[in-house]
């Protein structure tokens, strides 16, 4: 079984430690959501992980070690979305997600059938046919994520990280987008790690949750032992319930008595 | 279902793209000081059959095949280069007002060229383009190295606002050169302003290698540049060696263009106009609008050069002040559609 292990992972910017210290281990199959107050450094994090951001320490998915790898076979292994992935504008759908072969092709190649096939089989998987010709820029928040999910998959990379995919969408859009990156993760047993905004959300689908504080792990594990009120009021500063009711947690803010 | 295919550019655009290429080429040939029938010119240029056309006369088959001919030919490749250049830019750098006068590429070549002719001890012909040419490579790379350092290469932003800098020390440095040598303005003048009159087949045997080589290497990254398209990072982390790429695309971008420069002087615009009127029509994908825009750029010059040597006949205007005129309200047309967000 595949695993990535991160191990003392360190990034600097501009002459100040954003990460450090900072250890994972994932498989394939599961979810770990980085959660923490702005500035925690969660993007660093996925970013230095993306290998976009210069960053020290130990990467190795099984025994690769992904600090040796070129660019194009680390993405082979590793996708990666932004936060707000920019959209081409004038670029149709299919184009947009036949973009993600580019690990599977020399500089100068062109795709092959094998690669409309891939994009097409993940368009179809993701319900997203209707859209194959829109312009990338019409589509709504919701669709935009998913297309940009559906690039991440055509890259056919097993471990898929995500940057808040969800905080620009409505109630509506975030469960739809997250249900799929659950179904993912367990149908097509794929690695995902996500930054995430919303506490209670974040307790909803992950197996585990990383709660970073000024770059380093506060605490790590399965959501009801990351999500407690004494740890929140410490890295948030902020004053919260967390309400239990079938196994499910929600994170409610309370109002400072007076 | 439809079957699983990127969209291509359909055939019959292909159709018309050859048709017109003829028919401008044509067009090119046909019209000057002396009008020459497309008929006769066809003759003419068919070679074999001159004998059975009893109206085209030695006179006119020598304007054709010494003068006509291999300037249009000329408009067509510089055109050509120049549009694909800047096509090749503005994906590179996601910025659709990127052209080869952004980078400094032709003030370069400018200096180059005017340290030429105010120093009149060199034989001219022979080192104004290799001058224009190692001036406009020298501009690109220090623009290329001023941006790449400034952030790491991560914005595209830093190496316009570099070029726009390197482009002005250059201009300035030329302004200078041309105030100590007034005896030679006119000559420098009329070098900048760009022209086509003095062409011949020498000129353009002397470029066609390297606008051929250059217009290739671009082809080829014609996916890449669709890639560039989703910004660096994201670029990076689906393979694509971004550093690298960019720099096969401008150095290839560059040399053509410092080569097109080199025997036509500074043609401005031709790189912003062509690919935007193709962008509106094609849209934005770089398979399709790079291979269009050497089409079109071709296309447009020869037309731009007939306009040049007929408005004020029999007096030429420089072809530069042609595309100046139609680029310049062009110009302002693309940054006004696009302050809303395509410049990033």
């Amino acid at each position: 079984m595949s695993k990535l292990t991160v191990k003392k992972l360190r990034v600097d910017l501009g002459g100040k430690a954003v990460i450090s210290d900072v250890s994972i281990t994932i498989s394939l199959g599961e979810w770990i959501c980085v959660i923490g107050p702005n500035g925690a450094g969660k993007s660093s994090l996925l970013k230095a992980i993306a290998g976009i951001v210069p960053s020290s320490g130990d990467m190795f998915i099984n025994d690769v070690n992904l600090r040796e790898l070129s660019h194009r076979d680390r993405a082979c292994w590793i996708a990666y979305v932004a936060q707000d992935p920019i959209m081409p504008p004038g670029m149709t759908v299919f184009n947009y997600v036949l973009l993600g072969r580019t690990a599977h092709l020399k500089m100068l190649a062109s795709e092959s059938q094998m690669d409309f096939e891939v994009a097409h089989f993940v368009i179809t998987e993701l319900g997203l046919e209707a859209f194959l010709d829109r312009d990338v820029t019409t589509l709504s928040g919701g669709e935009r994520q998913r297309v940009a999910i559906a690039r991440a998959l055509t890259q056919a990379s097993p471990i898929v990280l995500l940057d808040e995919p969800t905080t620009a969408l409505d109630v509506g859009y975030q469960q739809e987008v997250l249900e799929l990156i659950d179904r993912l993760c367990k149908e097509k047993k794929i690695a995902v790690i996500s930054t995430m905004h919303d506490l209670t959300v974040a307790g909803l689908y992950p197996n585990e949750l990383l709660l970073l504080h000024h770059g380093k792990i506060y605490d790590a594990g399965k959501p009801d032992r990351v999500l407690t009120r004494e740890n929140i009021a410490e890295v948030y500063g902020a004053n919260i319930e967390i309400i239990s009711t079938n196994g499910m947690l929600a994170v409610i803010p309370v109002r400072p008595q007076t | 279902m439809r079957t699983a295919t990127a969209r291509r550019t359909p055939g019959w655009v292909w159709t018309i793209s050859a048709v017109a290429v003829l028919v401008t080429i044509t067009l090119g040939v046909c019209i000057g000081a002396v009008y020459i029938t497309p008929t006769n010119v066809w003759t003419a240029l068919l070679g074999q059959f001159a004998a059975s056309n009893p109206s085209l006369s030695g006179a006119q088959e020598t304007i054709i095949w010494q003068l006509r001919l291999p300037r249009v030919l000329l408009a067509f490749v510089v055109g050509s280069m120049l549009a694909s250049a800047g096509c090749a830019y503005q994906g590179t750098f996601r910025n659709p007002l990127a052209d080869p006068y952004l980078l400094g590429v032709s003030a370069g070549a400018g200096l180059g060229a005017t340290l030429v002719i105010v120093n009149s001890n060199v034989t001219k012909n022979f080192y104004l383009p290799v001058a224009a040419f190692v001036g406009a490579m020298a501009a690109v790379s220090l623009t290329y190295f001023l941006g790449r350092s400034a952030i790491s290469g991560r914005s595209s932003t830093a190496l316009i606002l570099a070029g726009v800098a390197v482009a002005s020390v250059l201009t300035a440095g030329q302004t200078l050169i041309q105030q100590q040598n007034t005896d030679v303005l006119r000559e420098v003048y009329t070098w900048i302003l760009g022209r086509l009159s003095t062409s011949g087949w020498n000129e353009l045997l002397m470029v066609a290698p390297y606008i051929l080589i250059c217009s290739y290497v671009l082809l080829r990254y014609r996916r890449v540049l669709d890639v560039f398209a989703v910004g660096d990072e994201e670029a990076q982390t689906m393979g694509l060696p971004v550093s690298r790429a960019r720099g096969a695309i401008i150095v290839a971008a560059s040399l053509g263009t410092a080569a097109a420069v080199s025997v036509t002087g500074l043609i401005g615009f031709v790189g912003i106009i062509v690919p935007h009127i193709l962008r509106l029509i094609f849209g934005n994908s770089y398979r399709s609008l790079l291979p269009l825009s050497m089409i079109y750029g071709g296309v447009f010059l020869v037309l731009a050069d007939i306009l040049a040597r007929t408005v004020l006949a029999p007096q030429e205007i420089s072809i530069g002040v042609i595309t100046a005129l139609l680029g310049a309200p062009f110009f302002l047309f693309v940054l006004g559609s696009s302050k809303s967000g395509s410049i990033t």
